[in-house]
């Protein structure tokens, strides 16, 4: 290995008496001073969330108070730490909701083992499961960690729709052949 | 042994490949064999061919010839015969293959036929693959990716058909999803004999269906299930209970009767959830019955044992075998093995006996068969009782010779592995002279009486072989790891046997098999490993001479007609 020797430049007199270098540094430290606080009183005081923003993962209705989720298991599916675990069950018949036929009966998210990748979310054919702004979970035990259904929707609340696909299919079967 | 005709051989050039195939194949069978998939709705190798979903349209042609003359057409340009392609596409299920047959399954014709048939397929079809059972498995969604455009060019409503209709007992039928295929009409004509379903209605507003007052509840109608293309009919037990991409899936063998069908048993995570029929052309073809199915509710039944007891106290495995052990060395022993083990099983209980120099007794399961996949002898495994030399004549249904065993006071110990001994026909009278060494992954009436009973695993939960009424020796395997409070039979036989002072197995089914090949002709030269997935027929010329209870069933003559035949 070969060596190069750089020459180091000397000092000049005014570096030498450091008065440059320390009012550059007091600029800085006054232009801090009288700027906006960048800095949140939290929990107090909350960040705001940008529009897309992955946080826990939660499951919604839509408009008419309907749950969205169908049960497909496309989220455990892919979910990568495996953190969703899904109970299919069947609509009963005489439900208003007969039509959908299928809804989860039981669904947990293990809040220990979510990675927040937003995949779940991604998946879903029926937009019932949405990465929001919940940021933050804490718990003292294992078993508080894992987010239940009624959890779920909880903090899931209501989102819009754009499709009410399942109403429409609703709508069509009531109408019957004989509307085409 | 006289050699089964060999088929006379047709060679067919398909994708520019050529192959000999069977006179008679179809087309779709012929490209099966060149390795090409030529993809169908209707046509399934079991039934007849209906023709009916065009899908598996291909373009066909033949060498030319001159039609006076009959002379070869030649063509200059490659100096072989001239191809005359028939210039519309042809369906390849009812198209059977002729010599020098030319197929194109590739073409940008037959692309775009299927691409046709698909468009008008999805038409009417519902878009609910989130809540449809048959997704994973769905001909019609494998189809849709290949063929499918993408997006829908139909502006106008759907059809709307009955949902959730109950056609029977074990099958819920959604009309929407079904593609007219028919495969469940000609199944239930052909092979069921029980013709319930039909079509009504015309066109797109064709709608299967039951004839007024008929139910599909015949013990076979869950094959229409398996057989369906689509999500249309689908099995109420299994239905909603899980999406079938999480289920593993383990080949096993049906032990409702001797027939032994192929099954494929499927489960996640130590939970079966169902069982379906695996292909065996000389067993089952493809078809089992809807009474094996429900089979595997045996693992978490109630009465599942769960603690090995000695008089009725939990006790260690380990004290449990050194009681039995001392029962069995006190003498006057008799050994009830059964022909629900598997022929490893009663391979070591027949070693237990011998060891103990005892009589060995097994109890027959008789019913009535039905003549298609459910035979008159309800033992999986009668034939493995005659092979490995515990019986030698066909058992039957009462322990009357061990009753009187007992009653002349020459048996003082009975050591029953997985035999309910009252239901055989001992009294309860007869068992309390005796002591009872109890194997039994179920509680019983005689387990509840039992001096010595140990947890034993079901047949779910363990590898080992059946030989079914054909003499086929058959595998099944461990689909699900077994009750951790239930021990495996192999092991607690091997601990018995090694208890009196027997030589036990090593423990493997690669040396146990070895040591049966050793000592039982027939298995010569047999592994655990080698045995093939569909059975191997083993020589059963030294039990033909035997009044076996089974009458005709699929694939199954019994002997004696055979003869008269």
């Amino acid at each position: 290995m070969s060596f190069k020797t750089v020459e180091r430049k000397p000092l000049t007199f005014a570096e030498r008496t450091y008065v440059p270098q320390i009012l550059s540094g007091l600029k800085t430290t006054l232009r801090h001073m009288v700027k906006p606080k960048e800095t949140l009183e939290y929990p107090e005081t909350r960040p705001i969330i940008p529009d897309g923003y992955r946080g826990v993962p939660t499951l919604v209705k839509d408009p008419h108070g309907r749950e969205k989720c169908v049960s497909c298991q496309l989220c455990e599916f892919v979910c990568p730490p495996k953190a969703i675990r899904i109970k299919p069950g069947e609509i009963s018949a005489e439900s208003d909701q007969a039509h959908v036929e299928k809804a989860p009966e039981e669904f947990d998210i293990d809040m220990l083992r979510c990675i927040y990748c937003g995949l779940c979310q991604e998946v879903c054919p029926e937009e019932a499961i949405w990465l929001q702004n919940v940021f933050s979970m804490s718990g003292y035990t294992r078993e508080e960690m894992v987010n239940d259904k009624t959890r779920l929707y909880e903090l899931g609340g209501t989102l819009p729709d754009d499709h009410f696909k399942w109403d429409k299919k609703k709508a069509a079967e009531e109408a019957g052949n004989a509307a085409h | 042994m006289i050699q089964p005709a060999q088929p006379e051989l047709v060679t067919v050039t398909i994708d520019g490949k050529e192959i000999a195939v069977p006179k008679g194949t179809n087309v779709i069978e012929a490209a099966r064999l060149a390795g090409t998939d030529v993809p169908h709705y209707c046509y399934h190798p079991k039934l007849s061919v209906a023709g009916n979903c065009r899908m598996c349209l291909i373009e066909l042609g033949m060498p030319m010839a001159d039609r006076a003359t009959h002379e070869p057409i030649m063509d200059p340009e490659t100096g072989k015969q001239k191809i005359g392609w028939i210039p519309h596409p042809q369906i390849g299920c009812a198209t059977n293959v002729v010599p020098g047959m030319q197929v194109k399954t590739q073409s940008p014709m037959v692309k775009e036929c299927r691409e046709g048939v698909m468009e008008f397929l999805l038409i009417n079809h519902p878009l609910d693959c989130p809540i449809c059972d048959q997704a994973g498995e769905c001909k019609l969604q494998e189809q849709a990716t290949g063929y499918g455009r993408g997006y829908s060019r139909f502006i106008e409503q759907k059809n709307v058909k009955p949902k959730r209709a109950q056609l029977g007992p074990r099958v819920t039928l959604d009309d929407e999803r079904c593609v007219l295929c028919s495969r469940c009409i000609r199944f239930c004509q052909e092979v069921a004999k029980d013709d319930v379903l039909g079509f009504v209605d015309r066109g797109s507003y064709s709608t299967l269906t039951c004839y007024p007052g008929k139910e599909l509840k015949n013990n076979y109608s869950l094959n229409t299930v398996d057989i369906c293309p689509v999500g249309a009919l689908t099995s109420t037990d299994f239905r909603f209970k899980m999406r079938v991409w999480f289920l593993k899936q383990t080949n096993s063998i049906d032990t409702e009767s001797s027939v032994g069908a192929n099954t494929v048993v499927w489960s996640r995570e130590g939970v079966i959830y169902r069982i379906t029929p695996r292909r065996n052309d000389e067993v089952n073809d493809t078809w089992m019955a809807d009474s094996g199915r429900i089979l595997y509710k045996q693992v978490q039944a109630d009465d599942r044992l769960h603690q090995s007891t000695v008089k009725g106290q939990p006790a260690t495995l380990a004290a449990v075998i050194a009681d039995a052990a001392k029962l069995a060395k006190a003498g006057h022993v008799a050994v009830v093995g059964s022909g629900r083990s598997s022929v490893e099983e009663q391979f070591l209980t027949k070693r237990l006996a011998t060891t103990l120099e005892t009589e060995t007794f097994v109890v027959g399961q008789t019913g009535e068969g039905d003549g298609l996949l459910i035979s008159a002898d309800r033992n999986p495994n009668t034939r493995g009782a005659l092979v490995t030399g515990l019986v030698a004549d066909v058992p039957t249904a009462q322990l009357d010779a061990l009753g009187a065993e007992i009653d002349a006071g020459r048996v003082k110990t009975i050591i029953s592995v997985g035999e309910d001994l009252i239901a055989a026909g001992l009294t309860p009278a007869q068992l309390d002279k005796v002591a009872l060494i109890i194997l039994s992954a179920h509680g019983t009436s005689t387990t509840a009486v039992a001096d010595v009973v140990i947890p034993t695993l079901t047949v779910f939960e363990k590898n080992g072989t059946f030989i079914n009424q054909q003499f086929r020796l058959q595998k099944f395997a461990q689909a699900i790891p077994g009750l951790t409070s239930a021990s495996n039979d192999l092991v607690v036989l091997d601990e018995l046997i090694a208890a009196v002072g027997g030589e036990a197995s090593e423990g493997d089914m690669k040396s146990l098999w070895k040591s049966m090949g050793a000592e039982i002709p027939v298995f010569a030269n047999i592994t655990y490993g080698n045995l093939p997935a569909t059975g191997l027929l083993l020589d059963s010329s030294a039990w033909d001479n035997l009044n076996f209870p089974e009458g005709e069933t699929l694939h199954f003559k019994p002997a004696a007609a055979e003869a008269s035949a």
